[in-house]
C-alpha cells in the first residue's frame, strides 16, 4: 500500500567513538518505495545502512520500522524485526565454506518448513533471476567478484523479505549485468511489493530506478536534500546537482 | 473449490494453495491456480503436473489465477519447473492468465546475461579416490616445501648483503609478540615439567640412594633438552599458528599478490622478520624455561625430598656445563626456525576461503611439532656422536 510510512529514521546519529560520521538525519522510507542513499565516498552510506538493518547502534537517534523504535525495543522483538529485511552487503559476505547453493539455502532451512526439493527448486529460481543459474555447487571463493554480490543478492531475497537493503549493488557488475540487477529490483518492488533500500553511486541506476532519495554530504555530515532523484537532479541542492551531473553543473 | 469442471484437484487446507487443471481443446491444458501460495506452508512440487505436462498430445498450455490471494517465490519456483518442463517437451506455454508481476519476474529467471561455466566442481569422490588425491597432495607438498625452504635462503641471502626490504618495526612488533607475551605460559609449562622431572627421579634414585642426584637430572634435562623442546611446541601452537592465520588472511585479502604485483618480496616483508624473530627469541625463551624448570626441581627437593637448599645448588653447578647450554640454545634456535617455517610456509600457501586460513593454521601447528620432533632426534643423535 504505498502511501504508508513503512521505516521512518528520526535523528540519527551515527558516530565511531568521537568522529561523527553523519548527524540529524530524519527521513521516510514508503512502502514500494525505491529509496536511494546516495553521497560520495565515506560519506557514511555504509554507516547508515548498519544502522538501519541493526547491525550497529546509533550514537543519537533511532529508526521506527512500522511504528516500532527499533533501537528501543527487547531484543526478542528486534530479532522478529530483523527477519522482515534481506541485507546485500558490499562485498557479498558470503560464507566461504558453503556452496551457492547452501548459501541461499540456509535462510529459508532456519525459517521456513519446506521440503528439501523445494528448497532445492527456489534456490535454483534464486540464482536464475540474479544471472547465475548453473551455479549451485560452486564456491565464492570459484567466483569472479561481480558473481559473488549478485550471489549475494540471491540469498538477501532468500526469503521474500518485506524490505531488501542492498549496499552498492551495481558496482563492479559490468553494464548488462548492472542493468539486468537495476530491473529485477523494480520487477521485485512491482510483483512482491518489496520496499527496496539501495546504497548507491552510481548514477544511471539512480535516475533511472530512484522513486526517493537523501544525498549525504561528508563535509556537513549530514544530508543535504531528499526526494526524487530525477527532481533533485534538475531542481535539488547545487552539491546535489554537481553530484548527478559528475560534476558538469 | 473453484472451477466445476475439474478433473483432478490437489488443494490444501483453504487457508493453503489450490491447484486444479482443466482440458482445453483437444491440445491444451489449463491450469488453474487460487489461494495461497506463500513460502510460509508445505508448497507442492511441479512435478504433481508432471502425468499431464507428459502426455503426449499435449501442445498448449495455459494459466489462469484469477482467485489467486497471495504469491511469492513459493509459486514462482513452481512454475518455473511448469516452465522448464514444457520448454524441453515443445509445449507452448501461454502466460497470459498469471499476474503481470509473475510474468515478468519469470522473464528475469530466464533472461540473465549469458553465463558460461567451463569450470565445473569435481563430483563427490569415492573413498579410495579420496584416499589416492590426499597421498599425491601429500607427495606434491615436498617439492613445495623445499622451494619456499629455498625462497626463504634466497632472501636470507638478500637479508646479509643489505638488500632485503623489511621493517624494522614489524620485526620488533614479532618479537615483543613471540618473547615477552609468551612469559607466562612458558612459566606454567616449565615449572611443571620440572616438577614432573624432579619427581620422576626422586623415584627412581632413591632406589640407589643417591637423590641429590636430582639436581643433575633436572638441570641436565630442562638446560639440553626439555627446556628447548617445551618452548618450541608453544610456540607452534601460539605463534606458528598465528603466522598461518596472519598470511592467510593477508592471502585471501590478495594483499600479498599487491606486494607481488609492486615488485616487493613478499618473503622479504612478511616471512623474514617472522623468522628473525622466532630464532631470536626462542632460545632466550628456552634459557628461561630452563631456568623456570630448575626452581621447580628446587623447591620439590626442598620441601618434598628434604634436600637441602645450597647442597642442590652446588650440585647443579656442579652438573651444568657450558656445552650443554649451547647445546639448549642452538637446539631452541632451530625450533624456533621450524615453527616460523612451517606457519610462514602454511600461511603463504593458504587458499582463498575462510575454511582455508582455518587448514593453515592447523597444518601450520601439525607441520611445526613435526618438525622440531625430527629436528630434536637428527640433533640429539649428531651431538651424540660429536661428544658433546
Ligand atoms: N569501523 C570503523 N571505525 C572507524 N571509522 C570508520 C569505520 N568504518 C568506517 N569508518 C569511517 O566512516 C566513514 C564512512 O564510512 P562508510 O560508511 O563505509 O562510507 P561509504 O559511504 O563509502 O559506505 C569513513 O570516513 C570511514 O573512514
Ligand atoms: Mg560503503
Amino acid at each position: 500500500m504505498p502511501g504508508t510510512p513503512h521505516i521512518e529514521v528520526s535523528n540519527l546519529t551515527m558516530a565511531y567513538g568521537d568522529f561523527v560520521v553523519q548527524h540529524d538525519l530524519n527521513f521516510v522510507v514508503q512502502k514500494g518505495d525505491i529509496f536511494i542513499i546516495m553521497g560520495g565516498n565515506g560519506c557514511g552510506k555504509t554507516t547508515l545502512m548498519r544502522a538501519l538493518v541493526g547491525l550497529q547502534k546509533p550514537a543519537a537517534g533511532t529508526v521506527y520500522y512500522e511504528g516500532e523504535d527499533f533501537w528501543n525495543v527487547s531484543a526478542n522483538d528486534q530479532e522478529r524485526l530483523k527477519r522482515r529485511f534481506g541485507v546485500m552487503f558490499q562485498g557479498g559476505a558470503l560464507w566461504s565454506s558453503l556452496s551457492l547453493a547452501e548459501n541461499v539455502a540456509l535462510p529459508l532451512h532456519e525459517y521456513t518448513c519446506l521440503a528439501q526439493a523445494r528448497i532445492d527448486e527456489i534456490v535454483s529460481f534464486k540464482l536464475a533471476l540474479v544471472g547465475l543459474a548453473g551455479f549451485e555447487d560452486f564456491y565464492p571463493a570459484e567466483l569472479s567478484g561481480g558473481m559473488r554480490k549478485r550471489a549475494g543478492l540471491a540469498r538477501a531475497m532468500a526469503l521474500d523479505p518485506d524490505i531488501l537493503v542492498v549496499d552498492e549493488p551495481s558496482s563492479g557488475l559490468d553494464p548488462l549485468n548492472a542493468r539486468h540487477l537495476d530491473d529485477l529490483i523494480v520487477e521485485l518492488r512491482d510483483g512482491l511489493g518489496t520496499t527496496i533500500v539501495v546504497v548507491t553511486h552510481e548514477l544511471a541506476s539512480i535516475l533511472s530506478i530512484g522513486s526517493n532519495s537523501i544525498y549525504l554530504d561528508a563535509e556537513t555530515h549530514t544530508m543535504i536534500a531528499t526526494g526524487n532523484p530525477q527532481q533533485a537532479a534538475q531542481t535539488g541542492d547545487a552539491k546535489v546537482r554537481h553530484f548527478l551531473s559528475r560534476g558538469e553543473l | 473449490m473453484i472451477g466445476t469442471q475439474t478433473s483432478d484437484a490437489y488443494a490444501s487446507d483453504l487457508q493453503g494453495w489450490q491447484l486444479e487443471k482443466q482440458l482445453k481443446g483437444d491440445q491444451g491444458l489449463e491450469i488453474i491456480l487460487a489461494g495461497r501460495w506463500c513460502l510460509d506452508q508445505a508448497l507442492p512440487s511441479w512435478e504433481v503436473l508432471k502425468t499431464e505436462l507428459g502426455r503426449n498430445d499435449l501442445r498448449h498450455l495455459y494459466f489462469r489465477a484469477d482467485h489467486l490471494a497471495a504469491w511469492d517465490t513459493g509459486l514462482l519456483a513452481f512454475l518455473s519447473g511448469v516452465l522448464k518442463f514444457s520448454a524441453g517437451h515443445d509445449i507452448a506455454v501461454d502466460c497470459n492468465g498469471l499476474p503481470a508481476g509473475v510474468q515478468h519476474l519469470l522473464n528475469m529467471a530466464s533472461a540473465g546475461p549469458e553465463q558460461n561455466i567451463d569450470a565445473r566442481r569435481q563430483s563427490k569422490a569415492g573413498m579410495f579416490s579420496r584416499i589416492g588425491v590426499a597421498t599425491i597432495d601429500f607427495c606434491r607438498g615436498f617439492p613445495e616445501m623445499l622451494h619456499f625452504l629455498g625462497e626463504v635462503t634466497l632472501s636470507m641471502g638478500r637479508l646479509l648483503t643489505g638488500r632485503a626490504q623489511f621493517r624494522r618495526s614489524d620485526f620488533w612488533l614479532e618479537v615483543e609478540e613471540v618473547g615477552p607475551r609468551a612469559l607466562v605460559i612458558v612459566t606454567v609449562i616449565s615449572f611443571l615439567v620440572g616438577l614432573i622431572l624432579a619427581y620422576l627421579g626422586a623415584d627412581q634414585l632413591r632406589l640407589v640412594g643417591a637423590q641429590i642426584f636430582i639436581a643433575d637430572l633436572v638441570a641436565i634435562g630442562m638446560v639440553r633438552e626439555v627446556g628447548a623442546l617445551m618452548t618450541g611446541i608453544i610456540i607452534a601452537g601460539r605463534t606458528g599458528a598465528a603466522f598461518a592465520a596472519q598470511l592467510g588472511t593477508m592471502q585471501v585479502n590478495e594483499e600479498i599478490d599487491a606486494f607481488r604485483t609492486l615488485g616487493i618480496s613478499a618473503i622479504d616483508f612478511l616471512v623474514l622478520p617472522r623468522i628473525l624473530a622466532l630464532v631470536l627469541m626462542v632460545p632466550l625463551l628456552t634459557l628461561y624455561a630452563a631456568f623456570v624448570g630448575m626452581t621447580a626441581g628446587l623447591l620439590v627437593s626442598y620441601f618434598i625430598f628434604d634436600i637441602g637448599f645450597f647442597e642442590y645448588y652446588t650440585e647443579t653447578l656442579r652438573a651444568l656445563e657450558i656445552k650443554h647450554f649451547m647445546v639448549g640454545l642452538s637446539k631452541g634456535g632451530v625450533y624456533g626456525a621450524m615453527v616460523a617455517y612451517a606457519g610462514c610456509l602454511r600461511g603463504m600457501h593458504c587458499g582463498r576461503s575462510a575454511e582455508a586460513v582455518g587448514e593453515a593454521a592447523t597444518s601450520a601447528v601439525v607441520t611445526g611439532i613435526l618438525l622440531i620432533t625430527i629436528m630434536a632426534s637428527l640433533m640429539t643423535i649428531i651431538f651424540y656422536r660429536l661428544g658433546i
